[in-house]
Formats: C-alpha cells, sequence, structure tokens
C-alpha cells in the first residue's frame, strides 16, 4: 500500500509538472505570439516594447522564466495578472473557486440521484417500453450542446412561461453563507441543465452494467438461494454495478471542480473557475491561465487517485488482486 | 434505421446548400445585407426592420415560407436557413474528418504502444494521460487562442489562421487519448494470444504483424468509436464556436450562428435555437448508429445484453 501511495504522488506530481510545462510552452513558445505584444497593446512603439519585455522579464530564457512563474505562483503565492496589472493570481482562484463548487455539487447530487435511479428502472424493466425510452432520452441528453440547453432553458422561464416562473431569479451568484434560500434559487437552472447532460451518460452506463452483472455467476447463486428478483438487482448487481459508476463520477467531478463546466458558467454568467479561466485565455493572461490550469490539474489528479482507492472499497475483487 | 435516415437527409440537405441558395432562396448568406428587402403576401419588407423598443433594428422574423428567409434573418440581415445549410456543411466536415484524423492518430499511437511495449509504451501513456488531465474544452480552448492568432508555420507546414484545418486539428488531437486507450489495451492482451507468438515465431516483420494480425482485431473497436467520436467532435467544434474560438468568420458553423443568434434570444430566438435543434438531432442520429454499431460487432454484448 505505502507503495502505491508513492507510486501515485510520484505520477501526480510528474503531470501536473507536464501539463505547466505544456501550456507555458503553448504561450510562450509559439512562433509569432508575442506576450510583450499583447500587454503593450496593438499600437506600441519597439521601446515600449523592449521596455514592458524587460519589466516582465519575457526577455530572459524560457527556463528561468518558467521557473520565475512557478516559484511566484507556489512559493511566494505573489504571481499577478500581466492584464489587471498588480492584480493578484490567488485570491482570483479563491474567490471563483466557491461559485464552481456550488454548481458542481448541486448539480451532481441531482445526476446521480436521477442517473442512477434511471438506470435502474431501465435495467429492472428490461424488454418492457420502458427501457429503450429511457435508453433513447439518456442518447438524446448526451447530445445537447450544454450552451445551447442553457439559452433554451432560460428563454422558456425568462420569456414564454414567464408569469409561471416569475419566482425564479435572473442570472447571478449569490454566495452561499449571505441567503441559502438565494443561493439554490439562483443555481437551480444551472443545476438541472448540468445535470441533464450528466444523468444521461449515467443511466446508460449503469444500464449497461447491471446487464452484464445479471449475467454473471455471483447473480445465478443468489437466483439459486431465492433471493427475489429485485433484492438480487438492488443488493447484488447494484453494488458491483456501481464501480463503474463511481469511477466515472470520480473523473467528471475532478475535470469539471477544475473548470469543465466552463459553458454552463458562461451561459449562466456564474463568475466560477471555467469562466475565470475562459477571460484569461482570451486576454492571453498567462499568470492566471497557469494558475488555473494547475488548479484543475491538481482537481483531476486528486480525484483519479481517490477512484482508485474506492475501486478497491468496492469491489473486493479489485483488493483481493492487489 | 430511423437514425441513419435522419443523418443522411440532414447531410444530403448540407451539401444541397448551394442549390437551395441559388435556385430557391436567390440569397448569398455570406455577405452582410443590412439594406436588403424581401417580397412577401405583395408587400416589400425591409430585412432588418426598426426595433419596437428603443434604438436599433431587429432582423425579420421566420416567414415559413420556404422561398425566402424561412426562419428570418440574423443581426446582419442573412437569410438564417441558407447559413444553417452552409454551416452543416462545416460542422459536419469538421465533425467527420477531425474523427477520422482522431482515430488514425490513436490507432498508431495505441498500437504501437501496445506492441513494440517498454520506451514507446511509457511514453506513449504518459502523453495519453497528460492529456487526459486537461478538461477536454479547455485544452482546446488553449490551444485555440494561441493557434487562431498565429496559425500554423513549423517548417514547410502553413496553415491560415482563419483556415477549417486548425478545428479539425485541435479537436482530433484533444479527443486522441479516449480511442487511444481502448486500443492500446487491446493490443496488449492480443500481443499475449497464439496467432500473434506464431506469427512471430514464423519470423513476419513487425509492420506485417501490425498490419495483418493486430489491425484487423483493432479495427473493429475503432469503428464502434467513430461515430460516437464524430458526435463528440461536432459538439465540441459547436462549443469552441460558441465562444467563438473554433470556426471563424467568413466560414460559418452551427456553433457561430447558435453565438449569432444570443443576443436576439428573446426577440429573435430562432436563430439561436435552429442550429441546436440540427445538433441535436445529429448526435443523437450518430450516437444511435454508434450503439447499432457496437451491437454489430460484438454480437455477444448483444446476446447478454437481450431485448
Amino acid at each position: 500500500m505505502f507503495s502505491f501511495i508513492i507510486r501515485r504522488l510520484v505520477s501526480a506530481f510528474f503531470v501536473m509538472f507536464s501539463i505547466s510545462v505544456m501550456v507555458f510552452l503553448i504561450f510562450f513558445a509559439t512562433p509569432g505570439v508575442n506576450p510583450a505584444a499583447r500587454i503593450a497593446g496593438r499600437s506600441a512603439s519597439p521601446q515600449v516594447l523592449a521596455q514592458v519585455s524587460a519589466e516582465f522579464g519575457l526577455n530572459r530564457p524560457l527556463p528561468i522564466r518558467y521557473a520565475l512563474m512557478m516559484w511566484h505562483l507556489f512559493f511566494k503565492q505573489d504571481l499577478t495578472s500581466y492584464v489587471n496589472i498588480g492584480v493578484k493570481v490567488i485570491p482570483q482562484i479563491t474567490g471563483a473557486a466557491p461559485v464552481t463548487l456550488s454548481l458542481i455539487v448541486g448539480a451532481a447530487v441531482i445526476w446521480l440521484v436521477v442517473g442512477v435511479a434511471l438506470g435502474v428502472v431501465a435495467a429492472a424493466n428490461r424488454g418492457k417500453w420502458i427501457d429503450p425510452l429511457i435508453m433513447f432520452g439518456g442518447i438524446a441528453a448526451v447530445s445537447i450542446p450544454v450552451f445551447w440547453l442553457g439559452q433554451v432553458v432560460s428563454l422558456l422561464i425568462q420569456r414564454k412561461f414567464h408569469s409561471v416562473f416569475s419566482w425564479l431569479p435572473g442570472s447571478g451568484f449569490v454566495p452561499l453563507t449571505q441567503s441559502p434560500w438565494q443561493w439554490a434559487l439562483h443555481l437551480l437552472l444551472p443545476w438541472l441543465t448540468l445535470a441533464t447532460l450528466y444523468a444521461g451518460v449515467y443511466a446508460r452506463v449503469l444500464r449497461a452494467e447491471l446487464v452484464n452483472a445479471m449475467n454473471e455467476d455471483y447473480v445465478r447463486t443468489a437466483r439459486a438461494k431465492g433471493l427475489s428478483e429485485r433484492r438480487i438487482l438492488i443488493k447484488h448487481a447494484l453494488r458491483c454495478s456501481l464501480v463503474a459508476v463511481v469511477s466515472l463520477f470520480g473523473l467528471d467531478l475532478g475535470s469539471l471542480v477544475g473548470g469543465g463546466a466552463l459553458l454552463t458558467e458562461v451561459v449562466f454568467g456564474l463568475p466560477g473557475i471555467g469562466q475565470l479561466t475562459y477571460t484569461s485565455l482570451l486576454n492571453l493572461d498567462l499568470p492566471v491561465i497557469m494558475a488555473c490550469v494547475m488548479y484543475g490539474a491538481f482537481f483531476i489528479v486528486l480525484a483519479s487517485a481517490i477512484v482508485d482507492v474506492l475501486y478497491a472499497y468496492l469491489d473486493p475483487r479489485v483488493r483481493v488482486a492487489k | 434505421m430511423i437514425a441513419l435516415g435522419v443523418l443522411v437527409f440532414i447531410v444530403t440537405a448540407c451539401l444541397l446548400a448551394p442549390v437551395y441558395a441559388n435556385s430557391i432562396a436567390h440569397v448569398n448568406p455570406f455577405p452582410a445585407n443590412v439594406q436588403g428587402t424581401i417580397r412577401l403576401g405583395g408587400k416589400t419588407l425591409s430585412v432588418l426592420q426598426p426595433s419596437s423598443v428603443g434604438l436599433g433594428v431587429t432582423p425579420i422574423g421566420p416567414t415559413w415560407n420556404f422561398s425566402t428567409y424561412f426562419l428570418g434573418a440574423d443581426p446582419q440581415g442573412r437569410d438564417v436557413f441558407a447559413r444553417l445549410l452552409y454551416g452543416g456543411r462545416v460542422s459536419l466536415l469538421i465533425g467527420f474528418s477531425s474523427a477520422i484524423v482522431c482515430c488514425a492518430i490513436a490507432a498508431l499511437l495505441g498500437m504501437a504502444a501496445g506492441y513494440f511495449g517498454g520506451v514507446m509504451d511509457w511514453i506513449v501513456s504518459r502523453v495519453f494521460d497528460i492529456v487526459w488531465a486537461f478538461p477536454v474544452l479547455l485544452f482546446a480552448i488553449c490551444l485555440s487562442v494561441i493557434l487562431l492568432t498565429s496559425g500554423i508555420n513549423i517548417l514547410f507546414i502553413h496553415i491560415a489562421a482563419g483556415s477549417l484545418l486548425l478545428p479539425i486539428l485541435i479537436i482530433a488531437v484533444v479527443y486522441v487519448p479516449y480511442v487511444g486507450r481502448p486500443v492500446r489495451g487491446i493490443v496488449l492482451t492480443l500481443r499475449e494470444r497464439e496467432f500473434i507468438q506464431a506469427a512471430i515465431g514464423s519470423g513476419a516483420s513487425d509492420w506485417r504483424i501490425l498490419r495483418k494480425e493486430i489491425w484487423p482485431n483493432v479495427a473493429p473497436t475503432v469503428m464502434v468509436f467513430f461515430p460516437m467520436m464524430v458526435a463528440f467532435n461536432m459538439l465540441t467544434e459547436s462549443s469552441l464556436s460558441f465562444l467563438s474560438v473554433g470556426v471563424q468568420p467568413p466560414n460559418a458553423s452551427w456553433g457561430t450562428i447558435s453565438n449569432d443568434g444570443l443576443q436576439l434570444l428573446y426577440t429573435r430566438p430562432w436563430v439561436s435555437i435552429a442550429p441546436g435543434i440540427l445538433i441535436v438531432l445529429t448526435c443523437a442520429a450518430l450516437n444511435v448508429l454508434g450503439d447499432g454499431a457496437r451491437d454489430a460487432f460484438d454480437p455477444k454484448a448483444k446476446l447478454r445484453g437481450g431485448a
């Protein structure tokens, strides 16, 4: 177990290091891209450009610039933005993180409950009309662009049926600490929008796993013991099938917390990590991009580590194998 | 079967875009048409009408008449329906070609990693890990933001900044691990099978084994992934274009049209809604086809699945 943890730590560090180098190279070493020109503005004279380069340390060799950026980001924690001169990067991240977390946690609860319920219902009713219906619904949900769903939802709620839904507030974000009720109301539509997509995936994955599990030997044993079909499905098959859902859930959660919910945040005007990354990318604000990407990669790496441990917990066979 | 029909219908309609634009609607959906007028029911209406509230103009709404502005006009007075057909060509082109590029790269890398093992496997697997640990959309935006300003100029390869090749390549690259990882896994187990050992023992070259023994066993998996990758890629393309870092004007795609309609969402919702409906239909059809392909190539799964 100890060597397993060490190996995981090393590989996590390696992945994060590689991502930081890759992002750095994409933005600094691509021929034809000059960060100094971006900072100085379109019509800057060569003297101004040179001055800006010197001021931001852009005339130094690449490895030194990389090391300096990492030093300021992780150790001195005083990295500042290129675009909003003097604004520190880390408070921006810590300010945006609660918004993203609020969005993801609520949506995750909804899609887990709905997705698992639909998956179980579909698997239990194999061969009846409700199974293909749920499966097609799943396919449709997976095929919807999030930004479009967001638009349709706000169009319907704010315009077409405004009189019915007048109790729903407009877009924006209210911190949980300020008013839990308003927090939930403001996030209701983004939650549902984001959850629709994932509930479809989860229902489909879980159904496929359940159907496979129902053909396994341990299910035949349970049947031979005379247990009811319902008990077999819930107590025996579901437990094993949840392994696939858990690993999927961990990875999805990691990438969403790290900024993957960008489209939902942009469409609903939520100032979260995804929105922050997106604006910094459009401005080529490299310090912010770097910080956001490191933040996101951290959660993805963390999530995949947790998934491995949970895997062993849920599926005894994995434990034996290790 | 219905899925295939929907897909064929949409593809054909989009391929016939010039026919529609030139012979039925008589419009050119690319240049701005701010001063334009249309004849409808004996009356002449201007394409951009004075707004009922405040300043500015509102484009004409859907006429539901195929010969002119079926779905109305966009903020620049262009025929939305004609643009949808042209945009579909771009969206489908990007979806299919990036899926081809993605599956080709993934199959090559996955097969090389699984078959040769050792250093090759280590490098390829680590590259997959790294790309995997980057949220797909963020990675695609990262690449787009840079490449759309500079284009690609590496040695003898020159791709202009506005070229459609850029979104195709970017989307293909970010999805490579999704196909490459399963391919590598399959090749790893194949590597131990008797027929491969026999081929190695009889002195066949690596190239021959990869081509004649491994590829036929990997191909069905890639075929199953292909329709789903097309759907994924089209969704990614539309998201990138919606965020204005995908397809660049004068080209249009369903994503850019949806973005054009964003400011009109409450007055002329069809500009934004129609491209979305087409994306959903196309992607749903592709996903259903992908399901069918899995059942066809993996009869065991279907047998076990019942129903």
